[in-house]
């Protein structure tokens, strides 16, 4: 079993001291050994975003793609190779400014993929624009006098998106986030998780010790995951205490049982090809 | 006077009378026959109402192209009439169901009006007119004296899933208008005759259905697509097709979407190709780009429509070959791959995959829409021909294996997921041999040079542009994608009348066939002909050769380019030296 020190790779994290994402990667990592996952079979595709860094730092098969478009090459990898495990890396920004959409159809069709949110509330590799997780009021360097748009809060679009995992948690305390993504992993479908991750630099707001106070686990507080209804009232909850945890699961048939798929793609037998037959209904 | 097994029929009427269909029966009824048939179909962006038709056309000889006179025209309403009828040659004839007011003042040329009680017929029958038009097919048939039992065959295979009552219906209908037609003796004044030549059936296709079974044939794993006129029916087409072959095809929620799909499952080890229309092939331009740079193999196939924005949806144009050559941001290499009929988009599915797996590079495959929609006769497919080529996959990786190897021409073994050791970051960000990020100029400089380096090994391999007609001649008509039908059937009527062109084919049209065009230059008077307004391709000879070209053809209204344009633009040509 690869131990989370063996999926480090050489180069230097560039990540800011105290940065949220540090404890994302050590989640990751933790997960990826904890589970027994052979590392050539993980394929983590990112966005661009500081959280896109994260491709150079774990030795895995990783992909930094383009800004809001990692979903769709996710899931084109898994329709290539269901064998793999696939976990996308978003921001806020490439998950819900850049390319929604894409957010919104992942979920609808159920691809057996893990979506982990770095969730700053901020743009930081930009050096801090407001994010669409920002409460209207957030004065920022694009936005001196905030903005006419209501915070998108991903755990409650990605319920009514027909996600059938939807959980979170916070970047301060690993053993939660890793047991998260764990449980994300082995869900069978799309599984949804929302990360706290405080913008040490830019975001003054959401700290570490904003978070610290307001936390509380889902798992200790008798909520009903099997319940739509429940999971969407608990996602409303934001201020003085923020719920972190799994919110719904459901089992649902997923992207690659529709398509029937047994074997991965790649391994079909392409030698045997022969268009004789349709050849003939063209004459 | 008799004109033997050379027709122009058209069928027109208002869009939701199943034109498409009808002509495309009509069509197969002759290469089931052993003749040569060119579909032409024109449609508004509309579903119910406008104008279509659907032009056929059918010799003995070999024909490339649509042509604008009509020999024997099928008129569904009125607007038809309006429409074609100075198209109508001396020798043909009008069909058109009696409730449509026809007076033979109308129609300037000699041809005859045949009323026919289409609806009626179709109502006695079939209880309601919707197979009017088969009532023409049968009725066509008869004028033209071909054998009526090849139309039956085709109705009965195009209708056999619908089921048996459709089936006889539709050949009940036919029959009617044939006897119709026959029992009023009209077949002996019409001089048009059209009869089988062999009992070797050919191939009917569209541009968008042979490269989609050309993919298919070549080991085509994986398709995306948003529809959009005109590349929707290669979607359909693959959508059907998937489970017989067991590859993956599927519509999904836009072109960006679909764009990334192609590339991470190409990433993952998918022969992945992805299609749209000009417009949607603009939003994909981003991740052209992230292509060039993380080297992933992928296929693009684009059909032209008018343009600009939304421009003229259903109709034809060439105006977007500099758009394929330069679309993207940054530089790196790409090839641009133009064919200019079915047979050779056929192949040229497959070839493209190829090419762009061995070079780790985006391949765009333009066509347009006279080609994507148009059908045309093909006496052979050889679909073993597609060999698979999947370019440099290492299964056996040692530690330290280096994705992005700085290689002598340019091409770095690649792994797919799941390989032991062979793990990479495949960056968008300019990246060092293990694909990590990276701005250091001395590693900007060899990961850049070595990306571009691939162009000069792509020249090695690339098909050249091909030569039809005589060696020598008074003039080169140079073609790229579609237009060479109209340049080759130019040719031979040309040739009849003792004027001697050849025509010059550049279906690989990036990287630049420098050299072979450069030769032709200096050897001969050229005429370019393109579907656009700037001479696109015209501006490419005189960038990489230096050379203006004095002699184009340009037509952007949305039409194809026609044979009889060609020829008169040669005359002219000629004449002023």
């Amino acid at each position: 079993m690869v131990k989370p020190a063996d999926l480090k790779t050489d180069e230097v994290i560039t990540f800011c001291p105290g940065c949220g994402n540090y404890g994302i990667l050590a989640a990751l990592k933790n997960a990826v050994s904890e589970l027994g996952l052979r590392e050539e079979d993980v394929v983590i595709v990112s966005g661009v975003g500081c959280h896109g860094h994260m491709a150079n730092f774990v030795r895995v098969y990783t992909v930094q793609s383009l800004h809001g478009r990692p979903v769709p090459f996710a899931m084109g990898v898994k329709i290539a190779n269901k064998k793999l495990h696939v976990i996308v890396l978003s921001g806020d920004g490439d998950s819900f400014g850049e390319g929604l959409n894409h957010f919104i159809n992942v979920m609808r069709g159920n691809s057996n993929i893990t979506y982990i949110c770095h969730d700053n509330i901020i743009y930081g590799l930009t050096t801090g624009q407001r994010s669409p997780t920002a409460d209207k009021s957030m004065i920022t360097k694009s936005t001196p006098f905030g903005a006419p748009e209501i915070r998108i809060i991903p755990v409650k679009l990605a319920l009514v998106s027909g996600a059938t995992f939807v959980a979170r948690s916070y970047a301060g305390d690993i053993r939660h986030l890793t047991d998260i993504i764990k449980q994300g992993i082995k869900h069978e479908g799309i599984s949804f998780i929302d990360v706290l991750q405080p913008c040490v630099t830019f975001n003054k707001i959401n700290t570490f010790d904003f978070y610290n106070k307001r936390v509380y686990k889902l798992e200790k507080a008798r909520h009903n995951k099997k319940s739509l209804a429940s999971a969407l009232k608990k996602a409303e909850e934001w201020g003085d205490k923020i719920p972190i945890g799994v919110f719904y699961q459901e089992r649902r048939e997923t992207f690659d049982e529709f398509f029937k798929q047994k074997q991965p793609l790649i391994s079909r037998n392409r030698s045997k090809i022969d268009v004789s037959k349709t050849l003939e209904e063209h004459k | 006077m008799k004109v033997v097994n050379k027709l122009s029929w058209m069928i027109g009427g208002e869009a939701g009378y199943g034109i498409m269909n009808t002509g495309r029966i009509f069509a197969k009824t002759f290469t089931r026959g052993g003749l040569n048939v060119f579909g032409y179909n024109e449609y508004p962006s509309l579903v119910r109402g406008g104008h279509n038709v659907y032009h056929i056309r059918v010799e003995d000889d070999p024909i490339n192209a649509a042509v604008k006179p009509v020999d024997l025209l099928v008129a569904l309403n009125h607007e038809t009439i309006d429409r074609h009828k100075d198209d109508l040659t001396n020798g043909g004839g009008v069909i058109y169901d009696e409730d449509v007011n026809l007076e033979k003042h109308e129609i300037k040329s000699k041809a005859r009006l045949y009323p026919v009680p289409l609806i009626k017929i179709a109502k006695d029958i079939a209880g309601k007119d919707l197979m009017k038009n088969t009532v023409a097919l049968g009725a066509s048939v008869a004028l033209i004296g071909y054998d009526f039992e090849i139309l039956a065959s085709v109705l009965r295979d195009t209708f056999k899933k619908k089921g048996k009552a459709i089936v006889e219906s539709n050949v009940k209908c036919a029959r009617a208008g044939y006897d119709y037609v026959s029992e009023k003796g009209w077949h002996d004044g019409f001089t048009h005759k059209l009869h089988k030549i062999s009992d070797k059936k050919k191939i009917l296709m569209t541009g968008n259905e042979a490269l989609a079974l050309g993919a298919i044939a070549g080991g085509l794993d994986f398709y995306v697509a948003y529809p959009m006129t005109p590349s929707s029916s290669i979607l359909h087409y693959m959508v059907a097709k998937q489970k017989e072959y067991k590859f993956f095809a599927k519509h999904v929620c836009d072109e960006i979407e679909a764009v990334n799909m192609a590339l991470g499952a190409s990433y993952a080890g998918a022969r992945a190709m992805v299609g749209t229309a000009t417009g949607g092939f603009a939003l994909m331009v981003e991740t052209l780009s992230f292509a060039g740079m993380c080297e992933v193999p992928i296929t693009f196939v684009v059909s032209q429509r008018g343009a600009p924005a939304t421009g003229l949806p259903t109709w034809t144009s060439q105006t977007d070959l500099k758009f394929f050559i330069n679309a993207g941001h940054g530089e790196f290499p790409r090839i641009v791959v133009a064919p200019g009929d079915a047979k050779e988009t056929f192949y040229v599915a497959a070839e493209a995959m190829n090419l762009a797996e061995k070079f780790q590079i985006p391949v765009i495959i333009a066509l347009d829409k006279y080609l994507s929609e148009s059908v045309y006769s093909i006496d052979h497919l050889y679909p073993k021909r597609a060999r698979i080529d999947r370019g440099l996959i290492v299964k056996n990786p040692k530690k330290g294996f280096k994705r992005y190897e700085v290689t002598k021409t340019g091409v770095s073994p690649r792994t797919l997921p799941g390989t032991p050791n062979g793990f990479y970051a495949c960056n968008s960000d300019e990246h060092n041999e293990f694909g990590y990020s990276n701005e250091e100029i001395k590693n900007r400089n060899m990961q850049y040079s070595k990306r571009m380096k691939k162009l000069k090994e792509i020249r090695k391999v690339l098909p050249k542009p091909v030569l039809y007609g005589s060696r020598k001649a008074e003039l080169t008509l140079i073609t790229w994608g579609s237009t060479k039908g109209a340049a080759l059937d130019a040719m031979h009527f040309l040739k009849n009348e003792g004027i001697n062109v050849n025509v010059l084919q550049v279906t690989y049209v990036f990287p630049f066939p420098t050299n072979e065009i450069n030769r032709v230059m200096k050897k001969n008077k050229v005429l370019v002909i393109e579907n656009n307004y700037t001479g696109q391709f015209a501006s490419l000879i005189r960038e990489h050769t230096g050379v203006k070209v004095k002699n184009r053809l340009n037509k952007y209204d949305g039409r194809p380019i026609y044979p009889v344009e060609i020829i008169h633009k040669v005359r002219e040509v000629l004449r002023n030296g």
